[in-house]
């Protein structure tokens, strides 16, 4: 049992000093059909769980010197905020915190539609704001979360508008901020140009 | 908890939750019931992290939470709970075996997020299935709600406990936690929802979104405004009855592979009919007649009322005592015994251990040993028709590794050597539990060798996907054959070897680790009903 079998016969130089040699070499794993599936869904759902908003990475160690793109660039989940909305009459009362609204998955889409905006602006802009306003909220009250509700379903409606449009209170796209530390090591949607 | 099980605990919280609820629940793992303050204290993390990383918790029934005098909330995490995540795909494979897609993705909802409610769960299953289909077909939530109707009736979903509001709640300041309660009766029962709708794609195709006219998109069924309906009542997928389920399926495999086809069906028949009937933890089931046995035979298998007594007691004498005789009337009452059904298992189990580890001479004296309860020395090498040389060295190896033990006897009271009598014998409990914790090591062995395999071709892997991303946009807007060659180029020949060697030998960890939970399986169930009958 264990990793120690699966390497014999093949060329691994770091473990035969200190391990012995199998007598019998383990038993062929199952396979067919089933062991395959039941195999691919495990890895499937090892990388679903990482995008679950239960996932929770540790705060990104503070930087040097307080910059001035730190307070519009994300970088991760570090404030008091929780992803993903419990229902906070079934935990203790000393549990609760602040529910981040959701932002928008990026999917990478590939034909971005653009709706008509002629007149759908005004109400737009309304929202923006609106939506901008709640962004500064602290500790969501009940008329708050409400309201919240309203502002997301109406946000949903928008799906396909760029999240960079509205994003913060800055006239600057996001990627104005970069300071080139993730120069290539971004997957992320602009795919046009070829890395190399 | 042994430092296996922890460890083994850390490494699966880590996997699905990172590293801050590792060290949470890592730490409430090793320390037992302790609040709020003494964990951020203990743990040193923030008092936030330490907030989100219960919720995450106890949203997946993880650990739980206890009021206890003074207002004091204290928190348990429940390690055979976190070990059960190593079995999620088990459980949705056998979903989807028994239920199809519909059953199989709703149990993958409910197991990935803990608890949810049905008109949450019938909504997402349906949006996931609708983008599996032919552009132009959804999936209706009545077919959905079918689905998880028939879970509920047959126990594989529960309904959480719920809160408990006192009448007289209005009186004094609220409790600092609700007191979660659930009434036998009302496990499984499901609310009266009546759900009207369609899945939703959730990019916007080209039918759905640009034909529409704007009028229409705010009348959209799953309208936000409305009360949900079934508000409070969650649900979780319910692994007691899963557990049941692999046990039923490993007694039938063993009587299929132990006698014939004929008589696992049998068995199986006799399983299906008392499954509502026993509680999961029962010694055996209530005895079936042989009447009734004959009358929920499946169709197509038509044997006559004799032949099927001839099985029955065929199986009833069977020294392997899955089957056993309960009385006369109605033509036979039989039942299944569970406790040696689970303990023959077991048995079966080590004895392959044996075999594969040291050979079929180590297995010969091993069954031979099991059979004869206690044997010397002399008689094993005579029984076993091994040479002494031989047999001493097979013993004392199956004696090293705590397969077997030693039992003295002594004839005269200061226990001298020559005078005691050295009996070898196997006391399977406790080389059950022997083995169960040796299993727990190999997984821990696979976690870690799979996750240090991935750590050392990282740059590489983050290559490939860059070079797959690129490959999906390019031919999405229209590329030459020319031009995709030299994308993927851009992996070279040995890069790519490198790649094919790890993605084998990713397989193979993650496989073994699936094929080391049905050994723990069923060494766990083992253990459990043995220790119940204690």
């Amino acid at each position: 049992m264990g990793s120690r079998a699966l390497w014999e016969g093949e060329a691994c130089c770091t473990c035969s000093s200190y391990l012995k040699p199998l007598e019998f070499r383990p038993v062929p794993l199952p396979s067919g059909e089933e062991g395959e599936y039941v195999l691919a869904l495990k890895q499937e759902l090892r990388g679903a769980m990482r995008q679950l908003p239960y996932f929770i990475r540790p705060a990104i160690p503070k930087k040097d010197v307080e910059r001035y793109s730190d307070k519009y660039q994300t970088s991760g989940p570090i404030d008091s905020a929780i992803d993903w909305n419990p229902d906070w009459r079934r935990l203790p009362r000393e549990l609760k915190i602040r529910v981040r609204k959701l932002q928008k998955e990026r999917t990478t889409i590939l034909l971005p539609k653009r709706p008509p905006k002629t007149t759908e602006d005004k109400e737009e802009t309304i929202q923006k704001l609106e939506t901008l306003e709640k962004k500064e909220a602290e500790v969501t009250s009940e008329e708050d979360e409400e309201k919240e509700e309203e502002e997301e379903k109406e946000e949903e409606e928008e799906e396909e508008y760029d999240e960079e449009e509205h994003e913060e209170e800055t006239d600057y796209i996001m990627s104005y901020f970069d300071n080139g530390e993730d120069f290539g090591g971004d997957s992320d949607d602009n795919m046009d140009e070829a890395i190399y | 908890m042994t430092q296996a099980e922890i460890k083994l605990c850390s490494l699966l919280l880590q996997e699905h939750f990172g590293e801050i609820v590792e060290k949470i629940g890592v730490h409430l793992i090793r320390t037992g019931s302790q609040p709020l303050r003494v964990i951020v204290h203990d743990t040193g993390t923030s008092l936030d992290q330490v907030k989100k990383a219960l919720c995450v918790l106890i949203q997946h029934n993880l650990v739980m939470y206890q009021v206890h005098k003074r207002g004091v909330v204290e928190y348990e995490a429940h390690c055979s709970r976190v070990l059960r995540m190593l079995r999620y795909p088990r459980y949705i494979y056998t979903t989807k075996a028994l239920y199809g897609d519909t059953g199989e993705l709703i149990i993958e909802e409910l197991l990935l997020n803990g608890k949810m409610t049905m008109s949450a769960v019938v909504k997402k299953v349906a949006d996931r299935l609708t983008e599996t289909v032919e552009d132009g077909k959804t999936m209706d939530y009545a077919e959905v709600s079918n689905t998880f109707m028939q879970l509920a009736d047959t126990r594989f979903v529960q309904r959480c406990p719920m809160v408990h509001t006192p009448e007289n709640s209005d009186t004094g300041p609220p409790p600092p936690a609700p007191n979660l309660v659930i009434n036998e009766k009302d496990m499984y029962l499901v609310p009266k929802l009546s759900l009207i709708g369609k899945g939703k794609r959730r990019r916007s195709s080209d039918e759905d979104a640009a034909g529409e006219p704007k009028a229409k998109r705010p009348k959209h069924p799953t309208d936000n405004k409305e009360p949900i309906p079934d508000d409070g009542i969650y649900w979780q997928a319910n692994l007691d009855r899963f557990h049941q389920h692999f046990r039923d399926q490993a007694i039938v495999s063993a009587v299929a592979n132990r006698m014939d086809q004929t008589s696992s069906e049998i068995v199986r028949a006799m399983l299906r009919m008392s499954e509502v009937t026993t509680s999961s933890d029962a010694p055996f089931t209530q005895p079936l007649s042989s009447n009734e046995i004959f009358r929920s035979l499946p169709v197509g298998y038509n044997i006559s009322k004799q032949v099927l007594d001839q099985y029955l007691t065929l199986l009833a004498d069977d020294p392997l005592e899955f089957v056993g005789k309960s009385g006369d009337s109605g033509g036979g009452m039989y039942v299944i015994n569970f406790c040696k059904a689970l303990a023959s298992l077991a048995t079966a189990t080590l004895e392959s251990v044996i075999q594969e580890r040291f050979g079929s001479r180590c297995a010969r004296i091993f069954r031979l040993v099991l059979q004869k309860k206690h044997l010397e020395q002399k008689q094993v090498e005579d029984f076993a028709m091994i040479p002494a040389k031989e047999a001493k060295d097979m013993l004392y190896k199956m004696l090293s590794e705590n397969f077997i033990s030693l039992q003295e006897i002594p004839k005269t009271p200061d226990h001298a050597p020559s005078r005691t009598f050295y009996l070898y014998t196997v006391n399977i409990l406790s080389a059950a539990r022997m083995l169960l914790h040796r299993c727990y090591k190999s997984v821990t062995n696979l976690i870690e060798r799979r996750q240090f395999e991935t750590k050392e071709n990282k740059r590489l892997l983050e290559k490939s996907q860059r070079v797959e991303a690129i490959i999906a946009s390019v031919q999405a807007t229209g590329a030459e054959e020319a031009q995709l060659q030299e994308i993927e180029e851009m992996i070279t020949a040995p890069e790519r070897q490198q790649l094919e060697t790890l993605k084998r030998n990713v397989n193979k960890l993650d496989a073994s680790e699936i094929q080391v939970d049905e050994t723990i399986f069923l060494l766990e169930s083992y253990i459990e009903s043995t220790m119940k009958r204690q």
